[in-house]
């Protein structure tokens, strides 16, 4: 189907419901002065556009706004992914101490913002959407970094992110404009049509992909576009950092699946796809993989900061998905939305530590972790430790299940020295998680440290997560099967 | 007799001195500089292949939202190159150094 403007709105209820919560929040900022208040009322709407996800009709698959926007299983996938990540980043900022010193109305506002930007992006059928939408969530992500007034971590945070992010959204969208002129058409639909008639110069067309993927690597921290992830995660607000790790990364991984899937090749039966045009960009992606998960770990290991580590894990992380990518198949983009759930729970469980932690001794230092097992810690610690255990892929967690998924995708397809390379860096990667590990369990606690105290609330996310890791990697099957289902692209 | 051509070659300099600009200004507000030269290079390429392109609007509607984009992103720009000399009192990219490994 192809709807005009007003058939399409019930489409876009989550949205619609996102929006007028963003709006009500700049309302309730100025009316109500209480923080809790305001965080409520969010994780109200956010609990609302939820509903409303499920309440959209999913057996009708078609085009929005004249073909601006595609309503199908994978935007659903994300949109769902996207408001649970709105709504931990909420959870995590209403008990941090950080966010509760800042301007509440501006901060939830642009995050619901962030949220609504990132939902279009995995929806939009067409590269003037995908650009806008990629912008909201970019240009909304460099006021949350920076949001800590008079603060050098974050302003620099801020700046490095707002520097870099202008120039590969920059370069991205000089990519996109030859794409426009090779193949005649904004619309991915009609761009497809072109690469399959194979009027396009596979030359020029592989600069302008090239281009594009400088714009969606830096909103995955590929390298050699990662520059900025320590830098930010590091100066930004904790729960900040977290919404980066995990929602900005996803949508990066949404729209370049778009891209490169539905538009740029075609299914060739059984699960398989062919690359169209003739552009290798399985080849050049399959190289930025192995680098970019290899040059992740060696810098995590020489990490003393608990930010700066995740953001290096990040980057890794970052690698792995992309090998979901390279197989050219069905299988690997099934693990790499499985992938994506699992990273959801454990890394936004390791940043709800980390943000602990933060609030605690004011820093996330190594050192600040030291027998926290043993000072009132308990949860924290134990949660760290499963959290860290889901992140190097040890069964029963959930991402254990994940590199699993990922790692048979690609040894299907006779990928072999990818997957070595993948299973290498798993076992690098142990090397940085268990000196938290040891840090948290085996030291004594410093003589001058004091008792970690940690708020219901807290303890609620911090459960909520560990169960999700936990439990997922029993009930593996069913996600997995899932994220088959969402693996349906609409093209007319 | 222009074409399609010195157009795209007018945008492919624009965008490489747009490049040369941020890779090599140590000042805050000389990057934000280039990066508005590298949106207006792929302006100009949007415009150039709507022009000779096919007979529809799409090329100069994407100009229109760029230059609406450009001036969105100048204005978080600038806030947060202000909140930065207010903080560290220069706005060189080097200066505000504090964040390493």
């Amino acid at each position: 189907m192809d709807l005009a403007n007003v058939d399409s709105l019930s489409f876009i209820a989550p949205e619609i419901v996102l929006t007028v919560t963003m709006l009500a929040v700049f309302v309730l900022d100025r009316a109500v002065r209480a923080a809790e208040r305001i965080g409520d009322a969010v994780r109200g709407g956010l609990a609302l556009a939820l509903v409303a996800m499920v309440w959209v009709p999913h057996e009708l698959d078609g085009w929005l706004f004249a073909r601006q926007l595609v309503h199908d299983p994978f935007a659903a996938f994300f949109e769902v992914l996207f408001a649970l990540a709105a709504m931990a980043t909420v959870w995590m900022s209403m008990g941090s101490a950080e966010v509760r010193r800042m301007q509440q109305g501006e901060y939830y506002g642009l995050l619901l913002a962030a949220t609504i930007g990132a939902c279009f992006m995995a929806a939009s059928a067409n590269l003037l959407m995908a650009y806008l939408s990629l912008e909201l969530l970019s240009i909304c992500s460099y006021a949350l970094a920076g949001f800590v007034r008079h603060d050098r971590g974050s302003s620099e945070a801020a700046l490095k992110y707002l520097l870099y992010g202008g120039v590969a959204s920059g370069v991205m969208l000089f990519g996109l404009s030859w794409l426009f002129g090779l193949c005649g058409s904004l619309d991915l639909v009609e761009i497809h049509a072109a690469l399959v008639a194979g009027s396009v110069p596979p030359a020029t067309l592989t600069i302008a992909l090239v281009l594009i993927l400088a714009g969606l690597g830096f909103k995955i921290s590929m390298v050699p576009f990662h520059m900025w992830a320590p830098d930010v995660y590091a100066g930004a607000p904790v729960p900040v950092a977290a919404f980066l790790s995990v929602a900005s990364k996803a949508a990066g991984f949404a729209l370049l699946v778009r891209v490169l899937y539905p538009t740029m090749s075609m299914p060739a039966g059984g699960g398989a796809w062919d690359v169209l045009g003739g552009v290798e960009w399985p080849q050049l992606l399959a190289v930025l993989a192995a680098v970019t998960m290899t040059f992740g770990n060696l810098a995590a290991l020489r990490q003393q900061r608990l930010k700066r580590m995740l953001a290096y894990s990040g980057v890794a992380h970052a690698g792995y998905l992309l090998m979901g990518l390279v197989v050219l198949d069905d299988t690997g983009l099934e693990a790499m939305l499985f992938y994506l759930i699992a990273y959801y729970f454990m890394n936004f469980g390791a940043f709800a530590v980390v943000g602990i932690l933060h609030d605690h001794a004011g820093s996330d230092d190594l050192g600040a972790y030291r027998g926290l097992a043993r000072r009132g810690g308990m949860l924290p610690a134990v949660a760290m430790a499963a959290f860290l255990f889901s992140l190097i892929g040890v069964p029963p967690f959930v991402g254990f299940f994940a590199k699993l998924f990922l790692f048979a995708a690609v040894v299907q397809q006779e990928l072999y020295t990818l997957a070595v390379i993948g299973v290498l860096n798993s076992v690098i990667s142990v090397g940085y998680y268990f000196s938290v590990l040891r840090m948290m369990f085996v030291e004594p606690p410093a003589a001058d440290a004091g008792v970690v105290e940690t708020t219901w609330h807290a303890r609620t996310l911090h459960v909520v997560l560990l169960v999700g890791t936990c439990a997922l990697g029993v009930a593996a099957g069913p996600i997995l099967g899932f994220a088959r289902y969402s693996l349906q692209f609409f093209s007319g | 007799m222009i074409g399609l051509t010195h157009y795209l070659f007018v945008a492919l300099l624009v965008f490489a001195l747009g490049l040369f600009c941020v890779l090599t200004r140590r000042n805050s507000l000389g990057i934000l500089m280039g990066i508005e030269l590298i949106l207006n290079a792929a302006n100009i390429n949007y415009l150039a292949f709507a022009r000779f392109g096919p007979a529809t609007y799409d090329g100069q509607i994407v100009a229109i939202f760029v230059i609406m984009l450009a001036a969105a992103e100048a204005v978080v720009g600038l806030a947060i190159v202000l909140g930065i000399y207010q903080t560290f009192h220069s706005i060189d990219v080097e200066a505000t150094e504090t964040l390493r490994g």
